[in-house]
């Protein structure tokens, strides 16, 4: 109801001419976003080569621990120690991989989602998002890698797929959600390539001027690049939904196919969904605050769009808690086989602790520093998404590790440690994921100038700046 | 291949009316019959089975079960593994396909407690098999009877070779398959390492070389078939692959060979006989005689393993025995 209104209103406004004031006021915050937006890219301080240098030396470290495992073999891994007895088969790695694959999810809900229903503040945040999403792919897909026993087979995946097997699923997933995660990522950045190349053309080096006239393939903002690129980003965010929920589907699969008491699971899949979206959310929330900071964009980047996040956060909070139910409560009441051991252990036994914060601390706490109006700032929210993204973490730790130490056989209790091998390489895989982001803060703008700029318009009644409505239409300048 | 197998056809086709006659003969009461009279076809049972576990004896069984087996030894060690897969389909003529089973008589085993020694059918098979440092590839568990109870069996495990097998299903590479004639084999050559099929395996029987093998030089010579599983590849799964070219080749598994109580029956579901080295028994009576069951038959994975509830009172074993097996003393071959 209250959408029509303002549709109303709003072309009311349209009918009128802007007056001159307002156009200047408009003008004003474009200079201010756009300045604001393209310093990074101009400017670079000492703190990124800093942070650079000290989250590369950490990939090093993990790269060299990853060398040592290349030459022992995951002998070096807690999985091969002795104590774990061949059956705790996946640790840190595949745990690793299930929660990057999850954090992918950011950019899909808030991009796509978002963008689909419309919802107007979505703009300032849905750069960051794709970021996220193309980022936590590569770095999921490198975990898998990382724990094969044979990574120079790996083309056998492709040579001897068997369409039968839940990993090749996954393999197809995820190769065709980062495909279509990177067009999407490329498709609203067009014109903002084509910003930079143009405002900061003659400021840049030779290579990097002629990386942005490569990438921001000659547009120019004419009518129909306008047009084409309205269509095409109206099939990506619509086809891309149902292929980020396929994704995280078939990785819940991979665990929820076999017979394994804790896996064997109908509810895994939409339980594997929601969970990714409320741990992509959440990072999203980290990952806002941290660039609103470092580049000053306050103005931009207000409290309302962390209170919507919050919402959204609170929401899956919820939503979690109910899918925990399910989880728990239908395998509890009928305690059979192996489930015991299960229950026994994440309830009052050797898990109990990183289970019960999992639920306290990352679910139930979150939608009571959301809901409660005294806590609803930004600190608060940020607060709840680290305690989020911790648990979602744990969680994952629960299902891959939990579950494989439960007995299937009447052997003794078995236990995994982590080695200091899977550590860093871990560390080493947190440190890619944060520097890929960061050298990519410096690349592109890290707002979607043209769409801000758009929705600033829209919302100040005017239609006098290019713009691009959703389904193709012609864009209200070209009319 | 078409004389070959018409001795197997003609062998089998011998021996199940052997064995079946043997079975009217001594028993008067065939498996079938024995509802009626459940009391007195019990004792019957007892005598019976006593009896007809010296009915053949090894030797002659061997050589009716090995002439049979001559063909397919020939083609044993081709060189890849599509021969594998081939096997059972090839030869033209009308031949029977080897269902491959096991049977293992819980009664019997005190899990060498009362040799004092670590299991034998595990140190058999690491021994011949130069199994991987680590693995028992068959695994003596020694485990409750029930909750209230208290008592202890042994349990030996080996590979279920399920007819259902969750391990092949989750293989993305296919580098783990089911051959024709039961046996699961891993195609280390292929395997990628991701271990999915360790995860699937509800019965825990697949075990992975984490490191590089610390294998002797003689199999580290071998040239690889996945029969044998020899050489031992780094970062690639392994298990049991119960024995398949033995079996062609008229043997029984080490595992077999290598028990001191018989407790492991090897044989094939087709021909419906089976042996542990010593005596014969026809699979489907023993089976039903005996209320053989088959490990989590509830998951549906159809193993090809079949269990005589028992505690080891056959090898003189008392269910409270508190002593465990000396499994912490296995030794494996190793290179240096």
């Amino acid at each position: 109801m209250d959408e029509l209104v303002k549709r109303h209103e709003r072309e009311d406004l349209e009918n009128k001419s802007p007056s001159p004031s307002d156009r200047t006021k408009l003008l004003g915050y474009r200079d201010r976003l756009e300045r604001v937006a393209l310093e990074p890219l101009a400017k670079t301080g000492k703190g990124f080569y800093l942070v650079v240098a000290v989250l590369g030396a950490i990939v090093l470290w993990g790269l060299y621990a990853y060398s040592r495992q290349l030459s022992s073999g995951l002998a070096v891994t807690g999985m091969g120690n002795p104590e774990a007895r061949s059956k705790v088969v996946w640790g840190f790695y595949i745990v690793n991989f299930v929660f990057f694959i999850g954090i992918s999810h950011a950019g899909t809900l808030i991009s796509a989602i978002l963008r689909v229903t419309n919802a107007r503040w979505r703009t300032p945040v849905t750069r960051m998002a794709e970021f996220i999403t193309v980022v936590a792919l590569i770095i999921g897909g490198s975990a898998v890698i990382i724990d094969m026993g044979r990574p120079d087979r790996v083309l056998n995946m492709i040579l001897y797929g068997r369409f039968q097997s839940p990993l090749i699923w996954d393999f197809l997933a995820i190769t065709t959600y980062l495909t279509g995660s990177c067009i999407y990522l490329f498709v609203p950045l067009v014109p903002d390539l084509a910003l930079v190349r143009d405002r900061l053309g003659s400021k840049l080096s030779g290579p990097r001027r002629a990386l942005y006239r490569i990438l921001s393939i000659n547009w120019h903002g004419l009518p129909h690049q306008w047009r084409r690129l309205g269509v095409a980003l109206t099939v990506m965010m619509i086809v891309i939904i149902p292929v980020a929920v396929s994704v995280h589907t078939v990785v819940s699969w991979i665990f929820a196919m076999t017979l394994r008491p804790g896996w064997n699971s109908t509810v895994f899949g939409p339980y594997f969904v929601a969970g990714a979206i409320f741990s992509g959310t959440a990072t999203l929330i980290i990952l806002m605050v941290i660039l609103r900071k470092v580049y000053h964009l306050e103005e931009f980047l207000t409290e309302r769009h962390f209170i919507n996040l919050g919402y959204i956060l609170a929401a899956f909070c919820i939503i979690m808690l109910y899918f925990n139910l399910q989880e728990t409560l239908v395998p509890a009441y009928k305690m059979a086989d192996e489930e015991p051991h299960w229950f026994h252990d994440i309830m009052g036994g050797r898990y109990s602790f990183w289970y019960w914060f999992y639920i306290f601390g990352g679910m139930l706490a979150p939608a009571l520093i959301v809901l409660i109006p005294r806590t609803r700032k930004i600190a608060g929210i940020v607060l709840a998404s680290v305690l989020v993204v911790i648990a979602m973490w744990l969680e994952r730790y629960l299902i891959v590790v939990g579950t494989l130490t439960i007995p299937q056989t009447p052997y003794e209790q078995v236990s995994y440690t982590p080695t200091w091998v899977e550590w860093s390489i871990m560390a080493g895989l947190f440190a890619l994921f944060s520097l890929i982001v960061v050298v990519f803060t410096k690349l592109v703008p890290v707002v979607a100038v043209w769409e801000m700029v758009e929705q600033h318009a829209e919302e100040a009644g005017h239609a006098s700046v290019p713009s691009v409505s959703v389904g193709g239409r012609e864009p209200a300048a070209a009319r | 291949m078409v004389q070959p197998v018409q001795i197997e056809g003609v062998a089998g086709k011998l021996l199940l009316e052997r064995v079946c006659m043997d079975n009217v003969k001594t028993d008067g009461v065939l498996a079938g019959e024995s509802s009626k009279e459940p009391q007195a076809s019990q004792g019957a049972e007892r005598q019976s089975s006593k009896k007809d576990r010296n009915l053949i004896t090894r030797r002659r069984f061997l050589c009716l079960f090995g002439l049979a087996g001559a063909g397919a030894a020939v083609a044993s060690h081709l060189p890849n593994m599509s021969a594998v897969a081939a096997d059972g389909e090839t030869g033209g003529g009308p031949r029977r396909l080897r269902r491959w089973c096991m049977v293992v008589d819980l009664r019997r085993c005190d899990g060498c407690v009362g040799l004092n020694k670590p299991p034998r059918c595990t140190e058999a098979c690491i021994m011949s098999h130069y199994v991987p440092d680590g693995m028992e590839w068959v695994q003596v568990y020694r485990t409750e009877i029930n909750a209230h109870s208290g008592g202890t069996y042994f349990f030996p495990l080996h590979c279920q070779q399920c007819e259902n097998p969750p391990c092949t299903n989750v293989c993305p590479v296919g580098a783990t398959f089911a051959t024709p004639e039961g046996p699961i084999l891993i195609d280390q050559q292929r395997c990628i390492g991701c271990r999915m099929c360790m995860a699937a395996c509800p019965y825990d029987r697949r075990f992975f070389n984490w490191g590089e093998p610390n294998q002797p030089p003689q199999a580290k010579a071998m040239a690889y078939h996945p029969e044998t599983q020899q050489p031992a590849y780094k970062g690639t799964v392994m298990k049991c692959d119960m024995c398949p070219e033995r079996g062609r080749a008229g043997e029984v598994p080490y595992c077999v060979e290598g028990c001191p109580r018989g407790v492991i029956y090897y044989g094939d579901l087709e021909e419906d006989i089976a042996t542990n080295g010593r005596e014969i028994i026809k699979i489907s009576s023993y089976l039903a005689r005996n209320h053989a069951y088959r490990y989590k038959e509830h998951l549906g994975t159809q193993p090809r393993v079949y269990f005589i509830p028992g505690y080891g009172e056959d090898a003189g074993r008392n269910a409270y025995d508190p002593r465990d097996s000396r499994r912490k003393e296995l030794q494996w071959p190793r290179g240096t």
